[in-house]
């Protein structure tokens, strides 16, 4: 079931590689939503009936398992083709397909006419094929090729309109960043194995529960145990999830066609370094040296991508930099040790920003490729449909109380505010970081809808007639807009005497600092956290409500227009050196002269050579004779001479 | 009794003197002839050695080569008479075309 599931996608990404041509678009896009369609049904069907009713194993975790083979066999390493449901991949594998499913069916109104129509869907069935593999496999070998799979779509995808130089550069940068990561999540796998002695997930928790919880300091950092491990790992996660200091290639993802945002940069893609958090929250539980580098680097990025989205105009770019906020509040309540409440802030903002990526494709569509939010305005009244479903998306997103991204915000920043593994100075310094960046989410989100649907219709509207997209468009939009209202029953407070579903289902697979340290926070204090963060939300929509109708061409400070010369400072501190060098001393230095040299050298001495024997070849029946002669001397000479 | 490095040296002498001659003459019968004598100078220190070793091989030798030589010669002659028909001219130098 799990291998099918796989497999559906796979199958439709083949099957449109090879006919796709003859299909025509109705039937290239039904059948890409139906392989999609039936991953999302085997999903749905193997979580409800088979995970579900499945008895916990010796460890209290409901696993359902399935083994194709062994991959390879070198020493004591195996590596299996080996599929794991557990409630970590069960959540996945239900978001990943489902908002899947949904965007597949967005995107064959949106797609309508592309030229690489057939192209797009391929693409998009493998990267849901390589997605389910990433989540589903049950070691790290396996997961790294879902890993690398899902990369390698991303760069398809990004690159779809490779005609565009934009679009080719901005795929090849997102390549070679996740390559800088992917570089370290190698080495921790090969620190793993020479470790834990295994790669699979279980055999790593298992080990990584026997170790020792390391000292908190430097030194723990290059003695390559568990801290050593959690930092490879974070380099992984910082370049796939797109946090600091690899995260510039997410914003510029945003080339490629809108659903492709949504999908792979906002939904799916770049949650997968969150769930590796979460799958070694053992690993990471011990080595509090990397949970507090995780947390810092998490906060960082959520707060700096923050600001500089209030700098954007590009309705894409505001949310592409959002999604790098949040996926930096994410890694942060990693870092704080509260790896479900991350997992369920991926389960709510996929929901929410699918849902926003989708719209603002709808408005995009509607206006023409229109992007840029100063040139639109007044919308609302043309396209209703997708103003409300944006509506809900923003407000949940703005953390809006009681729709879904209130309640999983609200979660990741009371556990990091009492966070039993972060030093507890750090902990409520990253708590403040955390409201400052939903303050901030607040502020620009408002932005983006005032300026998009309300007030004066601007030039981009003005100059075309607008008009609601059709309904395989709004349909997932609605469906959406739903999921990111009620999407926080999945994890209701205990504050609210409610038992939270999500912790509990992923309790023990995923701990809770609190279970790991056997303590609970109070309610009291949950509850003032939550008032605090209402509040905070409320007051940022209120004033971006207020400020924006009023100014809605504000000029952001130039330095968030700029977003922090990050780009311009990896130009100068890296790029350049390296061209530099590369033409410099490898090309002129090494290729041209040494390389070149030896070769053309080679060449240049054998021609001269022959040059010089022609000289012999004088035509002249005396000097043939002189020669013979002057031999025949020779090997005569030899003889003579030659001792014995 | 003539010691046996007379003959020697006169056969080294003679052949010098051949070797010389197709080195230095212009003219291809001169050649020839050069050569017929670099042959003999070969004969005379076979037919040396025979006499002074008592075998007979030395003498067999000789007789093979002045087979040879009259073979060379006609066939000499033959290339020479081709040449100068082609030719007309004796001169070696004249007829270069074996350089590239």
């Amino acid at each position: 079931m799990l291998t099918l599931m796989i497999l559906a996608p796979l199958f439709g990404a083949l099957l449109l590689t090879v006919a796709g041509r003859r299909l025509g678009e109705r039937l290239t896009g039904g059948l890409a939503c139906l392989a999609v369609a039936v991953a999302t049904g085997l999903a749905f069907a193997a979580f409800f009936l088979k995970l579900l009713p499945a008895a916990p194993d010796a460890e209290g975790v409901r696993r359902v398992t399935e083994r194709l083979g062994t991959w390879f066999s070198v020493g004591s390493l195996t590596a299996d083709f080996g599929l794991a449901l557990d409630p970590l991949s069960g959540v996945m594998v239900l978001f990943i397909t489902g908002v899947g499913l949904l965007i597949h069916i967005f995107a064959t109104g949106y797609m309508h006419g592309d030229e690489g129509y057939v192209r797009f869907f391929a693409a998009l069935n493998l990267f849901v094929a390589a997605m389910l593999t990433l989540v589903l496999a049950d070691n790290m070998l396996l997961m790294f090729v879902g890993w690398e799979g899902v990369g390698v779509c991303s760069y398809l995808l990004i690159g779809h309109y490779f005609t565009r130089d934009e679009a080719a550069d901005a795929a090849r940068k997102a390549f070679i960043y996740n390559r800088i990561g992917d570089a370290g999540l190698v080495l921790a796998i090969l620190l793993l194995v020479t470790k834990a002695g295994s790669v699979n997930f279980v055999d790593i928790a298992r080990w990584a529960a026997q170790q020792p919880v390391e000292t908190l300091g430097w030194a723990a950092v290059g003695a390559g145990g568990l801290t050593t491990i959690g930092l490879l790992v974070l380099l992984g996660v910082t370049g796939k999830s797109a946090q600091i200091p690899l995260f510039v290639w997410l914003p510029d993802a945003m080339a490629g066609p809108t659903p492709v945002s949504a999908l792979i940069h906002a939904a799916t893609m770049v949650t997968a370094g969150v769930y590796l958090l979460a799958r070694l929250n053992g690993v990471f539980l011990h080595a509090p040296t990397a949970l507090v580098v995780v947390a810092v680097i998490g906060g960082a990025t959520a707060l700096l991508s923050a600001t500089i989205a209030l700098g954007q105009d590009d309705i894409k770019k505001v949310l592409a930099y959002s999604t790098v906020s949040q996926l930096g509040l994410m890694v942060m309540a990693c870092g704080a040790g509260a790896f479900t409440a991350g997992i369920f802030h991926v389960t709510t903002h996929a929901f929410f920003k699918a849902l926003l990526f989708l719209g603002a494709g709808s408005v995009i569509h509607a206006l023409h490729e229109e992007q840029n939010l100063r040139r639109m305005g007044g919308l609302g009244r043309f396209m209703p449909l997708t103003r409300w479903t944006m509506t809900a998306g923003w407000l949940a997103l703005a953390g809006f109380p009681l729709l879904s991204g209130f309640f999983s915000k609200d979660e990741m920043l009371l556990e990091t505010f009492t966070s039993a593994v972060l030093p507890g100075g750090l902990a409520k310094t990253l708590w403040v970081v955390g409201l400052l960046t939903s303050l901030l989410t607040a502020v620009y989100m408002t932005r983006l809808m005032v300026l998009t649907f309300h007030g004066e219709p601007r030039e981009a509207v003005t100059h075309s007639q607008p008009h609601e997209s059709p309904l395989v468009m709004t349909l997932p939009l609605v469906v959406l807009a739903v999921l990111s209202v009620v999407g926080g029953v999945l994890g209701l407070p205990e504050a609210f005497g409610a038992h939270p579903w999500m912790r509990g289902f992923l309790s023990p697979l995923v701990l809770t600092p609190a279970e790991f340290a056997h303590e609970a926070a109070s309610h009291t204090t949950e509850l003032a956290l939550m008032g605090i963060s209402a509040a905070i939300a409320l007051t940022g929509i209120a004033g971006g409500w207020w400020f924006f109708q009023r100014h809605p061409l504000w000029e952001a400070p130039r330095i968030w227009q700029a977003k922090y010369w990050v780009d311009e400072l990896y130009d100068m501190a890296v790029a350049r050196p390296l061209e530099a060098l590369a033409r410099r001393s490898l090309w002129q230095g090494l290729d041209v002269s040494v390389v070149d040299g030896l070769v053309g050298g080679i060449g240049r001495s054998l021609s001269g050579l022959g040059a010089g024997l022609r000289e012999m070849q004088s035509g002249y029946a005396r000097g043939y004779v002189v020669m013979i002669f002057l031999a025949a001397l020779l090997i005569l000479g030899y003889f003579v001479f030659s001792p014995g | 009794m003539v010691p046996l490095s007379w003959y020697l040296i006169l056969s080294a002498a003679l052949f010098a003197i051949g070797a010389a001659g197709v080195f230095v003459k212009n003219n291809i019968i001169s050649t020839l002839l050069c050569l017929e004598l670099m042959l003999n100078a070969a004969n005379l220190a076979f037919v040396a050695f025979s006499v002074f070793q008592g075998t007979v091989e030395g003498q067999l030798f000789v007789v093979l080569v002045m087979a040879v030589a009259a073979a060379e010669a006609g066939v000499g002659l033959a290339i020479v008479i081709a040449l100068f028909r082609n030719r007309e001219t004796l001169d070696v130098d004249e007829s270069s075309l074996l350089k590239l």
